[in-house]
């Protein structure tokens, strides 16, 4: 154990913290589509992939930084959560599980090979000049795009849980989770709900796809990955919990860049599966989940 | 005398007539086709056989397993790999292939079933394994790692190594998926079967009866997998080639899962039915994106086809054909 691995080691896990929120934001969206709708979103990767391009694209045609088009990103795709839930998702609630699965399969072949066609098979990326800055905390290095981005995460989660906890319409979604009937007997309106939160949880993922291209590069073959780290990220935090969510993010974040530096990279998401599968046995609610599943 | 009886029994003569009909037009089939036709057939029976296997899982015993793959892959991996290594052949490699695979299948099952994992729990488990099992591939020497393992392609026939043209492989995979489907229909009848059902419908309920919902589970996902790894073996020598990132991969595991659900899950013809009309339509849109020279144009039909169906038919193609002319079998 020399100084310099443990520096070294410090560092990786400092990086993993840091993407991790990005990982946090993302599964955040997962979570609470199923937390509300009991709707396993098996595109979510593929919405993360979207959010992506379109970040891309806003800096690649029309020179907006990913930061400034984030905004932008999340309100496109709470409208189109919103209209997709309406109009396509909705009957689907409460039917069988490979009926929803086999549903949003299709969504999901369907956004992944439009971006194919639209931006191609090669990975797009940005070029910022705040890519070659970092900050300096005595003998720490932090990559700036990657601290922007996990504080960015960190603040659109803190408005979510403003949003759930202090408005009326959030504490009538957490309603109409808890007890579906009972929503509806006080005279919620909760198909509506149900839009907006798969609108609320679009929104998530697209920002969080905002975020992650200023990290690395986008190709349509990322979409399926970042769908099973979702799921393993909420699996582990808890399936429903959004501290959960972002609890898994992070310790999935620091394994994948703690295993990338003790092993191989290319055996860090081995690390997260084997997470995945332990938890799934011995706590299958979820670190931090209440109750079973 | 009695296996026969079982296997007819309450089966209109008609229909018993058009499916002897059936098996003989796939048995002079290849004399009738041309290269291209045999070669759709060839990944119809494929995927109605695969399907079947994956419907003893998910539509008898109502296990949703998104981990299929990993069946596939390892039954494949390990007949070739005897075969490359050792030059052991398929027909005795097929044995340990299957040992493999019930042994993987066993220990999903085992950790699955014992922890009560149920639904999308249990589904990521299953997701989790194959996943896990790709990457350990992928740095395995002996299996060829992440550059692949290839078989020699050898145009002479030798049947007894499972070499050969296409028409070998028709045949065998024939036989694989019309044996199947005749295991099918007797396991839907026995004993066994009422149970997988009882257990699909309502598990407490079936365990309170006394079914022994654990040991019923167990036995459908090691037939299941047993079969699945018959069908990775014959796709390794088919194709003579294998990869992890392809054989292990989820894409994998949802083709599997395709053809029954879109056919109509828990049926016996569901399978069958969804297998014709997913290879059917794949072909038309292949024709149909070369006209237009853009890929990815073949999966965005593909996509829409399957919103329409999941959309129209939820239940599947299979029980709406079935309710429409007659013929009477409907999901159990």
């Amino acid at each position: 154990m020399t100084a310099d691995f443990l520096l070294s080691l410090a560092q990786a896990i400092t990086k993993g913290l840091l993407t991790g929120m990005v990982y946090g934001l993302m599964a955040l969206g997962l979570s609470v589509i199923f937390g509300v709708m009991r709707v396993v979103n098996f595109a979510h990767g593929e919405m993360m992939v979207v959010g992506m391009y379109l970040a891309w694209m806003g800096f690649e045609y029309l020179q907006v930084s990913p930061m400034l088009s984030l905004p932008l990103i999340a309100v496109i795709f709470f409208g189109a959560g919103y209209v997709l839930q309406r109009a396509v998702i909705s009957p689907f609630i409460g039917r069988p599980e490979h009926q929803q699965f086999l549903l949003l399969l299709a969504i999901a072949i369907l956004l992944v090979n439009v971006s194919l066609v639209i931006a191609g098979p090669d990975a797009r990326g940005v070029q910022m000049d705040s890519q070659f800055d970092s900050y300096e905390l005595g003998p720490f290095v932090f990559d700036a795009v990657r601290v922007h981005a996990a504080l960015t995460a960190v603040v659109i989660a803190g408005l979510l849980w403003l949003f759930f906890t202090r408005t009326r319409t959030g504490k009538s979604i957490r309603a109409a989770a808890d007890n579906n009937l009972g929503a509806l007997v006080v005279g919620l309106d909760v198909r509506r709900l149900y839009a907006f939160t798969f609108g609320v949880g679009a929104a998530c993922v697209g920002a969080a796809g905002a975020l992650m291209i200023t990290i690395i590069p986008v190709t349509p073959f990322l979409a399926a990955e970042y769908t099973l780290l979702a799921f393993v990220i909420v699996i582990v935090g808890g399936l429903g919990s959004m501290t959960g969510a972002l609890a898994g993010g992070l310790l999935i974040g620091v394994s994948e860049a703690v295993a990338g530096l003790l092993l191989q990279p290319s055996l860090k998401s081995m690390v997260s599966f084997g997470i995945l599968i332990l938890v799934l046995l011995l706590r299958p609610q979820g670190l931090f989940g209440k109750s079973g599943p | 005398m009695n296996l026969l009886a079982r296997l007819t029994g309450g089966v209109p003569a008609r229909s018993l007539w058009c499916l002897g009909a059936l098996l003989v037009l796939l048995l002079v089939a290849p004399a009738l086709l041309g290269k291209y036709g045999l070669s759709v057939l060839i990944l119809v029976l494929y995927f109605a056989f695969v399907g079947q296997a994956w419907n003893i899982m998910m539509g008898f015993a109502g296990q949703l397993s998104l981990g299929h793959a990993l069946y596939a892959g390892v039954g494949g991996y390990i007949a070739a790999g005897l075969f490359f290594h050792y030059g052991i052949g398929p027909w005795a490699g097929v044995f340990v292939a299957v040992a493999a695979a019930v042994a993987a299948g066993s220990i999903v099952g085992y950790l699955g079933f014992r922890f009560s994992l149920a639904g999308v729990y249990f589904a990521l488990l299953t997701i989790a394994f194959s996943e896990f099992t790709r990457i350990a591939f992928d740095h395995w020497g002996w299996a060829g790692g992440s550059g692949g393992l290839f078989l020699k392609v050898d145009a002479a026939s030798d049947i007894l190594n499972l070499r050969g043209g296409p028409l070998l492989f028709y045949y065998v995979i024939l036989a694989l998926a019309a044996g199947t489907f005749i295991l099918c229909r007797l396991l839907l009848e026995s004993r066994l079967g009422r149970y997988w059902l009882a257990i699909r419908e309502d598990p407490e309920a079936a365990q309170a009866v006394g079914v022994p919902v654990l040991r019923c589970k167990m036995i459908a996902i090691v037939i299941s997998a047993a079969l699945t790894a018959l069908a990775g073996v014959w796709n390794a020598f088919y194709y003579n080639n294998l990869f992890p990132e392809t054989a292990f991969a989820m894409g994998r595991s949802i083709e599997f899962t395709l053809a029954p659900i879109i056919g109509g899950l828990g049926t016996l013809f569901g399978p069958i039915v969804g297998a014709v009309v997913l290879t059917g339509l794949g072909e038309i849109f292949t024709d149909l994106s070369e006209v237009f020279h853009i890929s990815g144009l073949k999966q965005i039909f593909y996509g829409l086809a399957l919103l329409v169906i999941v959309m129209y038919r939820p239940a599947g193609v299979w029980p709406w054909i079935a309710e429409r002319f007659g013929f009477g079998e409907k999901r159990r």
